[in-house]
Order: C-alpha cells, then sequence, then structure tokens
C-alpha cells in the first residue's frame, strides 16, 4: 500500500477535491492494497452525521453512513421496498455488509480481473493503456453498454434494486444536487475512468427513494456459488397488475452491463399487456437486442434471457418454471 | 499516529503508520494472534472480530478508523477456563480440523446468532419478517462469510445449532 496521511472529518467543510473519502474501507482497501488506487489523503467520514433513514414527503431519506446490513433489516424496507432488501441481502458476506454504506455501496468499482492487475493494460485504471480484457479472458465482462475501451461490469447489486425504485442521489459539495440514480452512473465510452458524474470534493450524502411503488418485488441473482459471489446476472422487478394486466413493470439489470441497466421500451411494452410467455419473451428480445458478447461471456445473453422471464413469471403468478 | 484501541475490556495506546489494518495492529502490535489472516482482502473472514459487537473484516478495516470503538476478539469471548458456549460447541461437535479458520467461525457465529436474536433477516430467509428458524440452510448463508478449506461445515453447523440453545453467546457480553 503507498502512504498516505489520514484525516477523520468533523464536518463537510472538511472534505476537499485532495482527499479521498473513505467509509466502509471494503472496496477503497482492497484495491489500495494492490495499489489500483494509490490516493495521497484520506479523508474517514464515518464519523459525520450522515446516518439514519427518515421519512421524506411519500418516500424515504437514506443516509449515506447507513450500513448495508442496517438497511436491509429496516422495517420500513422490507415493507415497502422489499426488493432492496433482498438485493442487498444477496450481496457480499455478513461482515461485508455490517461494514458497507450506501454512498460506498454506489461508488464501488468494477471487477474486472484486468483492472484488479497492474501489469495488464487497462483503460479505467489508466486511461489511453488500452484494454487488455478485449481478446482476453470475458466471462465477467458486460454484454449491454460496453464500449471499444472497456467492457467492464458494474458489479453492485443495491444499485440495481435502486434504479428499479427510481431512487434518486442527494450529493453536496460546491453546488449541492440531486441527480436520478439512472443519470448517475456514466457508460464507459472513450473515458472508462469516469464512472459516475461526482466531481472531486463532491460527496453522496443520501439516497432518496420516491413513494412505495407497491407491487410485487423480485430480486433474482445467478452467480457461480449459492452465497458470497458476484452477480452473472440479476434482475431487479417491481411488477404490479391490474385487472388481469401489467399497471407498472420496473425492471433493472446487473451483472450485464457497464452500469446499473433499464431499459425504457422494455418496460412500455410490458404495461397494459396481458401476462404471458409470448409477451415475456419479446420482452427479452427488446432488452437484448443492443447486447454484444466478448466469447466467453456469450453465455449471459441466453442466461439474461431465462432470468428475466422467470423473474416475470414469478412476479406475475405465473408458474416459475419456463 | 497515535491510536488508542480499546480491546476485549483493556485499552491499548500505539504509534501505527496509517497504512496499518486492524488486523495487522492485533496481530503485530499486539500480539493477539488469535484472530487469523487468510486472503486478507475480505473474501475468508478467517480475521473475522467483533467492532462495537457486530462482525465485520479486521483486514479491511484501517486501525486509525477503529479508534475509539470497543473491538472483541476471540480471546475476549471466553478463556480456557471459561470458554464461550460457541466456544465449546466447537469442542464438543469437532467444528474444526486445522483450526485455521475457527476463531473468525466463533466470532461470526456469536454475531449471527445476535442478529438472528434481532430479527434480521437472510437471503435464505423465505419472508423478510421471519419467523427465521436456525436450519442448516440459513447458518449456511448467514455464515457464508467465513470460509473453511477443511470443509468442517457440517459439524460448524451443528456446533452453531446447538450453542443457540443457550442465550448469552459470550462471556465478555459487554
Ligand atoms: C469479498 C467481497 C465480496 C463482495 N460481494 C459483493 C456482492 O455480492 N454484491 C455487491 O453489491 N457488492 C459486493 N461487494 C462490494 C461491497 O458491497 C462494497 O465494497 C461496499 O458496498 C463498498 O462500500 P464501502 O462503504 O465499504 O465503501 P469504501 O470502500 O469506503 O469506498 C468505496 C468508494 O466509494 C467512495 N465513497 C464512499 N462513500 C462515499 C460518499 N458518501 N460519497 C462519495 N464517495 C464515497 C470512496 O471514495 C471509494 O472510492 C463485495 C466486496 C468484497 C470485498
Ligand atoms: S474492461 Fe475496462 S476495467 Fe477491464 S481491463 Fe478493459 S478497460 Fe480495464
Ligand atoms: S483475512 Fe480478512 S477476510 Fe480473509
Ligand atoms: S478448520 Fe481448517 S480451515 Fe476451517
Amino acid at each position: 500500500m503507498r502512504e498516505f496521511t489520514y484525516h477523520r472529518a468533523a464536518s463537510i467543510a472538511d472534505l476537499s477535491p485532495d482527499a479521498t473519502i473513505i467509509a466502509g474501507g471494503t472496496n477503497l482497501l482492497d484495491l489500495m492494497k494492490l495499489e489500483v488506487m494509490a490516493p495521497p489523503a484520506l479523508v474517514d467520514i464515518t464519523h459525520l452525521d450522515l446516518g439514519g433513514v427518515e421519512p421524506e414527503g411519500e418516500g424515504l431519506r437514506i443516509g449515506a453512513l447507513v450500513r448495508n446490513s442496517d438497511l436491509a433489516a429496516h422495517p420500513v424496507i422490507r415493507r415497502d421496498y422489499p426488493v432492496l432488501s433482498r438485493a442487498l441481502l444477496a450481496g457480499a458476506s455478513g461482515q461485508l455488509r455490517n461494514m458497507a454504506t450506501t454512498g460506498g455501496n454506489l461508488m464501488q468499482r468494477t471487477r474486472c480481473p484486468y483492472f484488479y492487475d497492474r501489469r495488464m493494460a487497462c483503460n479505467k485504471r489508466d486511461p489511453g493503456a488500452g484494454c487488455a480484457a478485449i481478446g482476453g479472458v470475458t466471462r465477467n465482462h458486460a454484454i449491454l453498454g460496453a464500449s471499444d475501451h472497456c467492457i467492464a461490469t458494474y458489479p453492485g447489486d443495491m444499485a440495481v434494486a435502486l434504479m428499479a425504485l427510481d431512487a434518486v442521489v442527494e450529493i453536496d459539495g460546491p453546488t449541492p444536487r440531486r441527480v436520478p440514480l439512472a443519470d448517475f452512473h456514466l457508460l464507459p465510452g472513450d473515458t472508462p475512468h469516469l464512472e459516475t458524474v461526482l466531481e472531486p470534493g463532491e460527496i453522496i450524502t443520501a439516497v432518496i427513494l420516491p413513494a412505495p411503488p407497491g407491487g410485487q418485488h423480485r430480486y433474482r441473482k445467478v452467480r457461480d456459488r449459492a452465497s458470497y459471489a458476484f452477480a452473472l446476472v440479476s434482475v431487479a422487478a417491481v411488477i404490479a397488475t391490474d385487472g388481469g394486466r401489467i399497471s407498472h413493470a420496473a425492471l433493472a439489470f446487473g451483472g450485464v452491463a457497464t452500469k446499473p441497466w433499464r431499459d425504457p421500451e422494455v418496460e412500455a411494452l410490458l404495461k397494459g399487456s396481458e401476462p404471458s410467455d409470448a409477451l415475456f419473451r419479446e420482452a427479452a428480445d427488446i432488452l437484448l437486442r443492443p447486447a454484444r458478447d466478448w466469447g466467453e461471456n456469450q453465455f449471459k445473453i441466453p442466461l439474461l434471457r431465462r432470468a428475466l422471464i422467470a423473474t416475470l413469471r414469478d412476479a406475475t403468478g405465473m408458474e416459475t418454471a419456463a | 499516529m497515535q491510536i488508542t484501541l480499546h480491546l476485549n475490556g483493556a485499552t491499548h495506546d500505539l504509534d501505527l503508520d496509517p497504512r496499518t489494518t486492524l488486523l495487522d495492529a492485533l496481530r503485530h502490535h499486539l500480539g493477539m494472534t488469535g484472530t487469523k489472516k487468510g486472503c486478507d482482502h475480505g473474501q475468508c473472514g478467517a480475521c473475522t472480530v467483533l467492532m462495537g459487537g457486530r462482525r465485520i473484516n479486521a483486514c479491511l478495516t484501517l486501525a486509525c478508523m477503529a479508534q475509539d470503538a470497543q473491538i472483541t476478539t476471540i480471546e475476549g469471548l471466553g478463556s480456557p477456563e471459561r470458554l464461550s458456549p460457541l466456544q465449546q460447541q466447537f469442542l464438543d461437535h469437532d467444528g474444526f480440523q486445522c483450526g485455521y479458520c475457527t476463531p473468525g467461525q466463533i466470532c461470526s457465529a456469536t454475531a449471527m446468532l445476535e442478529e438472528m436474536e434481532a430479527g434480521w433477516p437472510s437471503h435464505a430467509s423465505e419472508n423478510l419478517d421471519g419467523p427465521f428458524e436456525l436450519s442448516h440452510a440459513e447458518i449456511a448463508e448467514r455464515m457464508s462469510g467465513n470460509l473453511c478449506r477443511c470443509a468442517a461445515y457440517a459439524n460448524i453447523v451443528a456446533a452453531i445449532q446447538q450453542a443457540a440453545g443457550t442465550t448469552d453467546h459470550r462471556e465478555d457480553a459487554a
């Protein structure tokens, strides 16, 4: 690990563009040990007053320092936003969820093995260096949202559920603002080192949830082992039916794309339609239209199709085995 | 930098490089070698300790960030003369082979049983609001952050189920 100075922030005013925020430390320290990240200065925000889950309007305001385990177990989240509890509980381990924070979780970086290996070319780690994953082993990589400069997935689970819940990110800094989560993460394009709209010196202070959407909530995560593994494919679904037709459909996808993925065309197709296998197959066709594979990750295309169809059958009360 | 750690009921003043993890502070600076280093990257659970009563990975925690918190390690859960219920049950059920993962398993299980009592759901829970049973599936899920290379899992599960019958899972209930 490279040397750094450590400072415990007493107020938001202690933040500076030159110091990297540390919260739970579970992603940052991991990357610092490998010298994939080498910040010269750390500012510890864990003693700031950014905890708590409070009502805001008809929705909720989740403080950036709320730990993943507390959020998953929170009675209002369990009752009104169960897809979020389910996504959190499907991530990492009991220990890590006790450390990981809401803000840090949103900011977690890719698990692309070439990004982690400093001997390999990586545009995300070292802009302009090239991408060793393209032409390399791509089993983990994205089938949606990739560019010729980076094909790494956004690895997290929590943000996928938050996408399906229309969450908004509250940012403090020189210009405090609120950004819909859908606009928070960036596609890699030709600048894969820029992952979110957050600027140096800015901090996530909270995540805002709108009024509870009701309906059926599902988080389906497919992975290499039953627990303590990142998603190969995940589907967050909030689906309501009314009079035999789908009245609300919010779907987001993890493990398959360069950012938490949502496709308005898929949802538009479902809304107002009667649930059927034909409809769900068509939804999968639309979702996968822009999909592109790099060899080893080809399996994610049929896997995403099946995971989507199974989730939709489950959430609309059809039998799960398609 | 000057760091004060509150460990197993005692207070220690240390002069540490800010890079020192809580795990290295325990093992190398305080000689508390019960807590083990497996992967050093949050992937195995060998370094599990309790911070403010909650289980965490000491390898991904900076010692300077643990300042002011109450840390409990395997040495603080019980003593050879007075084992904690989980320590006793791991012995009775042969919940280990080489023993390297065991301190982490026991610290993790201690906090896991308290999470169950607090009504926390898990990925394996059918209903987010319970009731939660200490089934094999629940224990396997809730303990998935602790790997055992000797695969003593069957006996670890049995030890935890047996210990859950006793309410006070640790010697130092503070
Ligand atoms: C072995 C292992 C398995 C895992 N498995 C999963 C999994 O299955 N699913 C999953 O979703 N995740 C998984 N994770 C990732 C884990 O969820 C993240 O590491 C964690 O959520 C990061 O939160 P943190 O508070 O520890 O962040 P930190 O490590 O403290 O910070 C991460 C980044 O966020 C920035 N940051 C932190 N807080 C803020 C803020 N408030 N405002 C602005 N920037 C901020 C930091 O500067 C840093 O760049 C796993 C991690 C490990 C080590
Ligand atoms: S896919 Fe992205 S993160 Fe992985 S090596 Fe290529 S540029 Fe780096
Ligand atoms: S040594 Fe900390 S999790 Fe492996
Ligand atoms: S007993 Fe050997 S690693 Fe678990």
